[in-house]
């Protein structure tokens, strides 16, 4: 049996969940049969979606106690319902709140844990997990050794939530006789906030010119404005210029600022880390241009220029007002 | 506070990836090495607190004999003394592997609040603090921006990142564990003075415990392969921007 663990908050279901879904199918090859649970406080709405798609069985563990989610509580219930239920695999989507507990999960239960996975392969009547390495420069394919269950999260947008086979009637929701002691709980958590009414909405821009490390300097912001002036585009950037200052945080692109999806998006000096991949690979027209004629930022731009930023930007925004 | 910061060596940015005759790792012997970059957040965290707050840091790495280049770095930036769990086998550990091997001496130290960044920047799993802390047998949190400590209390007050631009305040009893954020603060760079001092601290070398497996094998290693056709536009820049310009404005019809 293969166990996909949804996530959800406030009763509303996470949609990366269809993509832990669409690669749990993918990995039963109809074979194996998946099950989906859901842990939380109030989760039966969210049981009742998850129960459209071709699934055995879903599962739910509700208490007060998982309402505001926390690692020790999620690690200790999710540990009960692995033990109980013995999967030979467990999937999730490679979320924050994935990344904060499963590996504490995968450690209470001494079992493997692939993580991030693209692509799920077999490989001499074994499954092989693709997995970005070294900032993306190289792909793993990796297999789980020791004892199951094996533990595997998925990179958002890897798979198709489109892909998922829905069953031909509803799938039977049960309890999961599972009690958390909300004295084994040692975070205490508060809401969470937003930093500041995001003033920009980079989700709208038609087109947007993003730059990265290669800019090398704060003074150098001002040639990617141009240039962004020169498209007609929204000024972005990858983490590490919002990090250091150089732009604010709200027009960061990627897995930790906005997702976006323009007509046109152009990359000038980002090597295409996956975090900023995340946020931008559904863009129409990807244009990238890097110095690193290896960069894996070229693996899914539509057109690419090897070069000096430096040389290239001043030419486009010649060749613009033309 | 008796904080440790975990830190790992890993391939620099523009080192470009050649592998092994057998296609399953990189050749390790021909890369060139740096901190991590997450781990050198996670150490400036920590020399910010001892200066707030008294005590110590201790930085602890896992690796062969060539981490030492990183750890004398972090000596240099103004940590106190170091642990290397030290073993060649360990070069290319995955996280499990890592944490276990780091494990007992991180027991033995006991210290207040454990420091790590929140992935590397090779392997990547993003998995080291959270295992570690399990194994330690402390509260963690991930993906941190923000750390008030209260050693008098043994609590502290800390400012999760979630997704999407929101933020999350959790508070929690010290000892724990936190992945740290890049750009959670400035970096600061070792100074000669600091180099010099660097060359006199301690580095207690430790032997990996007995029995260390790794559980994820990589069977193959190789070029992403391109989800897309790429036209890669050559020639002088001007020459490149005229022509990217025409096919954006005919082509992609994205002007």
């Amino acid at each position: 049996m293969i166990l996909v663990i949804a996530e959800q908050k406030d009763g509303k279901l996470n949609r990366a969940t269809w993509e832990a879904i669409a690669a749990a199918q993918q990995l039963s090859a109809g074979s194996v049969p998946v099950k989906v649970a859901v842990l939380g406080e109030g989760v039966s709405g969210v049981a009742g979606e998850l129960a459209a798609a071709d699934v055995a069985e879903v599962l739910t563990v509700d208490q007060p106690v998982l309402g505001r989610y926390t690692a020790d509580a999620f690690v200790h219930a999710a540990a009960a319902l692995v033990t109980a239920q013995a999967p030979a695999h467990v999937l999730l989507a490679h979320t924050y709140q994935t990344r904060d507990f499963v590996p504490g999960l995968a450690a209470r239960l001494d079992r493997a844990l692939v993580t991030d996975v693209i692509a799920i392969k077999s490989a001499a009547g074994q499954a092989a997990f693709a997995r970005p390495m070294f900032q993306g420069k190289l792909v793993a394919d990796v297999v789980l050794e020791g004892p199951a269950p094996h533990l595997v999260t998925v990179q958002i947008g890897a798979f198709r939530a489109d892909a998922v086979r829905k069953g031909s009637t509803a799938a039977p929701v049960s309890v999961a006789a599972i009690a958390v002691d909300p004295s084994v709980v040692r975070q205490a958590p508060e809401s969470p906030f937003q930093e500041a009414k995001q003033a920009v909405d980079l989700s709208q821009a038609e087109r947007i010119v993003a730059v990265g490390r290669g800019i090398k300097a704060q003074e150098n912001i001002a040639v990617a404005q141009q240039l962004a002036g020169a498209f007609g585009a929204e000024l972005a950037a990858s983490r590490p210029i919002c990090d250091n200052g150089w732009l604010p945080m709200e027009r960061q692109i990627g897995s930790s600022g906005q997702t976006v999806a323009p007509k046109l998006y152009v990359a000038i000096g980002i090597s295409g880390a996956i975090q900023h991949l995340v946020g931008m690979k559904g863009s129409r027209t990807i244009v990238a241009i890097n110095k690193d004629a290896e960069a894996p930022i070229f693996e899914i731009a539509d057109y690419g220029i090897t070069g000096d930023l430096f040389e290239v930007a001043p030419a486009l925004i010649t060749e613009l007002k033309k | 506070m008796k904080i440790a910061v975990c830190i790992k060596q890993v391939p620099t940015r523009e080192w470009q990836p050649r592998l092994n005759d057998a296609r399953t790792w990189i050749r390790e012997q021909e890369a060139s090495y740096e901190m991590n970059e997450p781990d050198a957040y996670a150490l400036e965290e920590g020399l910010r607190l001892r200066e707030k707050h008294g005590g110590e840091v201790v930085v602890c790495s896992a690796g062969p004999a060539r981490v030492q280049q990183v750890i004398r770095e972090a000596l240099a930036r103004g940590a106190d003394r170091a642990v290397h769990v030290e073993d060649e086998a360990l070069g290319a550990a995955d996280a499990f592997t890592a944490a276990a091997a780091l494990t007992p001496a991180m027991q033995e130290e006991r210290f207040d609040l454990i420091l790590t960044g929140l992935q590397s920047d090779d392997q990547g799993h993003a998995q080291f603090g959270p295992v570690l802390a399990e194994k330690v047998g402390v509260p963690h949190s991930t993906i941190i921006m923000e750390v008030q400590a209260d050693p008098a209390a043994s609590s502290m007050k800390v400012k999760r990142e979630l997704e999407g631009g929101w933020f999350q305040y959790v508070t929690m009893p010290l000892p724990a564990l936190l992945t740290i954020q890049s750009g959670i603060n400035q970096l600061r760079y070792a100074t000669l003075k600091g180099i010099m001092a660097a060359k006199k601290k301690e580095i207690r070398k430790v032997a990996p415990p007995a029995g260390l497996a790794s559980r994820l094998k990589v069977v193959a290693l190789y070029a992403p392969q391109k989800s897309k056709q790429t036209v890669m536009i050559g020639g002088s820049p001007a020459d490149a921007a005229r022509e990217l310009v025409r096919r954006l404005r005919e082509e992609a019809r994205a002007l």
